[in-house]
């Protein structure tokens, strides 16, 4: 009886909270404001999803640009950002995982590990044009390796390493420290346990870090504009020092500099559309694989 | 034999470290070569009359480097994207770390987390065949002809002549391709970016505080707005900070949608060449080595300097506020 008395009450004591004016306005503005980022993704989605799926084709996929690019596919565009993307992800994995070692089982409290930390703090800071110009002046000029694919893809690496390089700590550092206990007292070596404990554990989570990596690489136009990407190439490269045309930088100009700009008009949405299409897939699977891994852990 | 693996094992150390050190070489390359060609501009030009003279006509003779009209160009989209997306990135944390339903939470999450990693040029894109169009024939003639006529026919001494004439002249939108156009799309940029480090912030702050706060009697937003939000101040301080670094630096969207006319901006409605887009816009015509293209590297020296400035504030402000990962969330 008496505890009745007291829910009635309390639920009293609720409902006059629950209809607090000023509660109700704020708690309901930030659950309208909360789903703004959602509702745009979806609206630019839907638009782009709209305008391009009907030119989307088997031969759009397969087939060169021709008549001066206003008609045909976008098939060498592609295998440019696919190409670029990969030897990126090549060039940078390693690099961001030694890092990532480093900071997480070498490193020692200090100055220098400091100064690491910071610079990859910074790095993750720096405008993508810049790293454009910083490409340009090293790769493109200083080494000669012109406007190629090796420059636009070593320009993309120096960009993603930050974000490597974080990804893969925060994975090695979830292995537990049981783990490495264990195989100290196996009698293995620092470097042992890292090769064959740690690593294996951690590469799930690396992995996940690296195709999201993948992701946002392959959307990037500023870093590829004055070292890689050209405005047209007969095919795809053959070899790493020739120019490529990619995904971002095609829809660029198809968009705002050829002098077919409402012709090309469907080309620029199948192209948006195939670059979404394969961005957001990736950035979905991480997604999925991180989640996944996270309700895995039996640890 | 024993000496073996010791050496071997001291080996991988020093590769390591070494590998380790990369990252401090490349920032230090970056601002060497970006300063390097940046010299000569501000060597031959002098200082001042870069940093604040009004004309940039690189293409001219004699040429003009003023890169006033940039930097403002930049200032202006930076303060009207952060009107926007500053409360909407903060709302959107705050709903998903405080208010949201978990299963609302799990699928808001990665949503917002795909809107960050959203190619820009896709953004650009939309901006120029939606939303300028949108801004130039459809609400431009609203708002600046038929709201001025319809204040005119209220009567009222101030608002039928004054008003009425100043909506007239100033809400005419010529061009779709202007700033607040930028800004709407670089908003777009920026909420996720804002959200998702303001929301380990308020995720970092102990279930205990919450308690405490219920168990006096708070409500809901009396919680949030006095506890919550008072103690993830830094963190959500560093979240704004990292935002406005990610304004600073677009690129594609500001090239394609605000317009390109390097003058200073002064009205919303007003085009613009933000310093990315002067960069990303000339550097394919300027000759190698020339004036310009120094004066170009000019322009990413001083974006570098902004950001490696804001870098720093934000990483003082978070000294007290660790759990951040700040390299996964731009």
């Amino acid at each position: 009886m008496r505890n009745k008395e007291k829910n009635s009450e309390t639920s009293d004591l609720m409902r006059k909270k629950k209809f607090n004016l000023k509660e109700g306005f704020f708690l309901s503005l930030i659950r309208t404001l909360g789903f703004t980022g959602a509702v745009i993704l979806f609206i630019i989605l839907f638009f782009v999803a709209y305008n391009g799926i009907h030119i989307l084709s088997w031969e759009f996929i397969t087939q060169p640009p021709v008549d001066a690019m206003t008609k045909g596919g976008i098939f060498p565009v592609i295998v440019g950002t696919i190409l670029l993307t990969a030897l990126c992800m090549i060039i940078v994995v390693p690099i961001g995982v030694i890092t990532a070692i480093f900071l997480a089982e070498y490193s020692k409290p200090g100055v220098l590990l400091k100064t690491v930390m910071m610079s990859i703090y910074t790095l993750a800071g720096v405008p993508s044009v810049v790293f454009g110009l910083f490409g340009l002046a090293v790769f493109v000029v200083a080494f000669n390796f012109g406007m190629s694919l090796l420059a636009g893809s070593l320009t993309l690496a120096v960009m993603i390493l930050p974000y490597i390089i974080s990804t893969s700590e925060e994975a090695i550092k979830t292995v537990p420290y049981s783990f490495k206990e264990a195989s100290f007292a196996c009698g293995a070596t620092k470097w042992q346990t890292i090769r064959k404990v740690v690593l294996p554990t951690a590469m799930p989570g690396i992995l996940t870090g690296g195709i999201l990596g993948t992701a946002k690489v392959s959307g990037e136009t500023a870093p590829i504009m004055f070292t890689a990407a050209a405005f047209f190439t007969p095919g795809v490269p053959r070899s790493l020092f020739e120019p490529l045309m990619a995904l971002p930088y095609h829809i660029y100009v198809l968009a705002t500099s050829g002098t077919h700009i409402e012709e090309t008009r469907p080309i620029q949405y199948g192209t948006a559309l195939t670059l979404i299409v394969l961005v957001l897939g990736m950035n979905l699977l991480g997604i999925i694989l991180r989640s996944r891994q996270r309700k895995k852990k039996a640890w | 034999m024993a000496l073996k693996w010791q050496t071997r094992e001291k080996a991988v150390e020093i590769i390591v470290t070494s590998v380790g050190f990369l990252s401090v070489i490349v920032l230090l390359l970056i601002g060497f070569f970006l300063f390097k060609e940046a010299f000569y501009i501000f060597y031959k030009a002098g200082v001042l009359k870069v940093l604040f003279g009004t004309a940039w006509y690189p293409t001219y003779e004699p040429p003009s480097f003023g890169m006033f009209p940039l930097i403002m160009g930049t200032v202006a989209v930076t303060v009207l994207t952060a009107i926007m997306a500053i409360p909407l990135g903060l709302a959107t944390a705050v709903y998903i770390a405080e208010i949201a339903h978990y299963k609302v939470k799990e699928i808001l999450k990665p949503l917002v987390e795909m809107l960050a990693s959203f190619p820009s040029v896709v953004l650009g894109f939309f901006g120029m065949v939606v939303i300028a169009p949108i801004l130039s024939s459809w609400l431009s003639p609203i708002i600046s002809e038929r709201l001025p006529e319809l204040l005119r026919s209220t009567n009222l001494p101030f608002v039928s002549t004054t008003l009425a004439d100043m909506c007239y002249d100033k809400l005419f939108i010529a061009s779709g391709l202007n700033i607040s156009t930028a800004a709407l799309m670089l908003s777009v940029r920026a909420i996720p970016i804002i959200s998702s480090i303001a929301e380990d912030a308020l995720t970092a702050v102990p279930r205990t505080y919450r308690e405490a706060s219920y168990s006096l009697g708070a409500s809901k937003w009396e919680t949030i707005w006095r506890v919550v939000i008072p103690s993830s101040v830094s963190g959500l301080s560093v979240a704004v900070i990292l935002g406005i670094g990610t304004i600073i630096g677009e690129t594609m969207i500001v090239l394609m949608v605000a317009g390109g006319a390097a003058v200073i901006p002064l009205w919303i409605f007003d085009p613009a060449r933000p310093m990315p887009s002067a960069i990303a816009a000339e550097m394919a015509e300027a000759p190698y080595q020339s004036l310009h293209y120094h004066a170009l590297f000019g322009v990413g020296a001083i974006l570098f300097l902004i950001t490696f400035l804001l870098s720093l504030i934000s990483d003082f402000v978070s000294r007290k506020y660790r759990a951040i990962r700040i390299g996964e969330k731009i």
